[in-house]
């Protein structure tokens, strides 16, 4: 049973690691990549606010990400998913040998999917956000911003597709996890049970 | 026993499941209100923001997936999709609630940088219903999560739970 022998040897031998390895690689880079792009995303501009007789009155306007809590909350959630990807790496590179021991793996795999939901939330919120800040929204009278703030918009779309990609690689470093999970636990009670029924 | 126990567990949740987002699709899609000032008469309904949209076609989803799934016989092999498939689901119901609360949060309290002002002061009881909605999907989010792991245990060999 050679297939076994390198199962029970630890990891970073099979195909399934090393898949699972490189998608954690992009995943971890995309989230942090969206984090990074929307938390330095700040616009300042001087608009002519008003016209008093020939003087027009400058103010000058910032846009920034904390003004709005839908992007703080995106900030804040892709930092920790980002994270929790380099925790995820680290522990899979440093330490191959304890790779089936316990319960690593089962807890491995659900802390994936409840990443994949947090990311998922995040990168939804904030895309609905910046649709209104693009188009508006006529029947609450609410102005667009994008056409006096077009380079955040555009950063903030950067870090939008970031974000997206994010969500899809974590959910496919999710099912990635959940199936390591049901080859590992099948294996071990197919092997446990032939030790068994052969003494 | 044990098991025909956590079976029948197992489908009153998916139908709690079903409910839930049966409840959240049906409050949003009723939300409708109209309030009049000064001869300019504003309707607030759930078509309005696409948040609130895609809110109502997550929770659709959703629940034609769970009242699918309701009738799955137990020895199908279909059990291993369904775990990916509920994972899935989630996925789509935290991003629908977040977005709509995102949006929400905007009507309720205005953004002052935006120069975007509350609209919730016109339309209490539109507020009110998409509050309901929310809340109705967060317990549908909160059940499809116990769904998940119960879906994840069943899968992947109990074995591996019992192993020390």
């Amino acid at each position: 049973m050679p297939r076994e022998k390198i199962l029970f040897a630890g990891g970073g031998t099979t195909k399934s690691w090393k898949v699972l390895l490189a998608l954690r690689i992009l995943a971890f880079i995309a989230t942090l990549a969206a984090a990074i792009v929307m938390g330095l995303n700040k616009e300042t501009k001087t608009l002519v606010v008003a016209t008093i007789g020939t003087v027009p009155i400058k103010a000058t306007l910032t846009a920034k990400f904390q003004d709005t809590p839908a992007f703080v909350f995106f900030v804040i959630a892709n930092a920790m998913v980002s994270f929790h990807n380099l925790l995820m790496i680290a522990l899979q590179i440093f330490s191959r040998k304890l790779e089936y021991k316990g319960f690593r793996l089962l807890s491995v795999a659900i802390l994936d999917m409840l990443n994949a939901t947090l990311v998922s939330a995040a990168a939804n919120a904030a895309v609905f956000i910046a649709e209104l800040g693009k188009n508006g929204n006529k029947h609450a009278k609410w102005n667009k911003v994008c056409d006096r703030f077009s380079i955040y918009c555009d950063h903030g779309r950067g870090a939008l597709i970031a974000a997206f990609s994010g969500v899809i690689l974590m959910l496919l470093v999710s099912a990635v996890s959940i199936s390591r999970l049901s080859i590992y636990s099948n294996k071990s009670s197919t092997s446990t049970a032939a030790a068994v029924a052969s003494p | 026993m044990a098991k025909l126990t956590k079976r029948i567990g197992a489908l009153v949740l998916r139908l709690a499941a079903f409910g839930a987002a049966l409840a959240a699709l049906i409050v949003m899609v009723t939300s409708r209100e109209r309030a009049s000032f000064f001869a300019v008469s504003l309707e607030a309904k759930y078509t309005d923001m696409a948040a609130f949209k895609y809110f109502v076609i997550a929770n659709a989803v959703v629940s034609v997936y769970s009242f699918l799934v309701l009738f799955l016989p137990k020895e199908s092999l279909l059990w291993k999709f369904v775990v990916v498939l509920d994972l899935l689901m989630t996925m789509l119901l935290t991003s629908s609630i977040s977005a709509a609360l995102a949006v929400a949060q905007v009507g309720k309290k205005g953004n002052a940088n935006a120069g975007w002002l509350p609209i919730c002061g016109q339309v209490p009881k539109f507020c009110d219903q998409v509050t309901g909605a929310l809340i109705a999907g967060f317990v549908a989010l909160v059940l499809y999560v116990l769904l998940l792991l119960y879906s994840l245990h069943s899968v992947v060999d109990p074995f591996l739970l019992q192993k020390s």
